[in-house]
């Protein structure tokens, strides 16, 4: 093939340690929660008249668990006031949220597993 | 900010519903070139109609010409597909097609860390277009395979060329697919899951 040719690339240690990136993410602006896209939503509690209508939809929404991302995409806001409206709805405890199951240094194998029976029944 | 009244906000529709016992969620990054075919794969094995999710980037840029040393600030909304699929009651499986621009994907917090792994998809007509994401998941150690997107007119090459030309190691898997057919984009997902969990075997 006379096709131009990649060159591969070393891991960075300083771009490729999950956790240590994990924790930057989290801790971009002091005051936000550690929220994933894939962080799952679930209400704790119906609208009060006392939150913003933006919060207030977010408590319908996720009478079902959601993703941030779906939140997102459902509302039309940007990812970044998702999470800083899902942070003070954390603080109140008006929704619960679930970390995703991330990458580790060392593959978690019975996820991946349930991973592909997952799959195989597509 | 504009909001729509809460009223007017569809959430997804009733079959899209998941159960209240959903709350593992994993996820996956489909990469590749302009045009390579992600947001196709992406919604061939999406079990919801794909959504958009968008997120604003600032960008501290260079002042230009007679502005020298002068700091501009450029605001990108880079906006990304994605789907899902319910693996069991429990977990879930998020799927994302970046879009165009890949030097925003890396700015894009929470994209790729954590992510399971990533599939990248190369059209062999044009390899290099896929050559600086590969080299930015080596990077940041993000496991990934490639899918070869067959279309029509693209030349077909041995896997064993295609991994020279993409400087691969020998256990990065490289597989044909058609993006538009869900089996398909399953069976490459699959081959990722397969590769992840050779990497947790134990070495010697
Ligand atoms: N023949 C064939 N066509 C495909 C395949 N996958 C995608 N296409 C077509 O290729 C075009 C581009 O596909 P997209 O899924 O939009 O590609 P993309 O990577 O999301 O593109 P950008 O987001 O613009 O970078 C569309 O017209 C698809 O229908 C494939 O496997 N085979
Ligand atoms: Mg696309």
């Amino acid at each position: 093939m006379s096709a131009p040719r990649r060159e591969r690339r070393k891991a960075d240690p300083e771009l490729s340690d999950p956790e240590r990136l994990y924790v930057i993410t989290g801790d971009n602006d002091g005051e936000r929660a550690a929220l994933d896209l894939v962080t799952m939503v679930v209400s704790q509690a119906d609208p009060s008249p006392t939150v913003q209508p933006e919060q207030a939809a977010i408590l319908r929404l996720c009478r079902a668990p959601l993703s941030v991302a779906e939140i997102s995409a459902y509302l039309s806001l940007p990812f970044s006031v998702v999470t800083s409206l899902l942070t003070e709805l954390l603080a109140t405890e008006l929704i619960e949220s679930r970390a995703p199951i991330v990458r580790a240094a060392l593959p978690d194998r019975s996820l991946l597993e349930a991973v592909m029976h997952g799959l195989q029944k597509l | 900010m504009d909001f729509r009244s809460s009223d007017t906000i569809t959430g997804p529709r009733s079959e899209d519903v998941l159960p209240t016992t959903a709350t593992a969620a994993v996820k996956v990054v489909i990469v590749g070139g302009f045009g390579v075919g992600k947001t196709t794969m992406v919604g061939s094995v999406s079990e919801i109609r794909p959504l958009t999710t968008e997120e604003t980037m600032t960008q501290a840029g260079v002042g230009v010409d007679d502005n020298v040393g002068v700091e501009s600030k450029t605001a990108t909304t880079v906006a990304m597909d994605f789907g899902r699929i319910s693996l069991s009651d429990e977990l879930i499986l998020y799927l994302f097609g970046t879009p165009g621009q890949e030097r925003f994907w890396f700015l894009w917090n929470g994209l790729f860390e954590g992510a399971l792994g990533a599939v990248v998809l190369i059209d062999t007509r044009r390899l290099q277009v896929s050559f600086d994401v590969i080299g930015r998941l080596e990077e940041r150690g993000v496991p990934f395979v490639v899918a070869v997107n067959t279309f029509p007119d693209a030349p077909h090459h041995p896997v064993e060329a295609l991994r020279n030309a993409l400087d691969l190691p020998d256990e990065v898997p490289i597989i044909d697919c058609d993006a538009r057919l869900r089996a398909s984009s399953r069976d490459v997902l699959l081959t990722l899951m397969r590769y992840l969990h050779s990497l947790a075997v134990p070495l010697g």
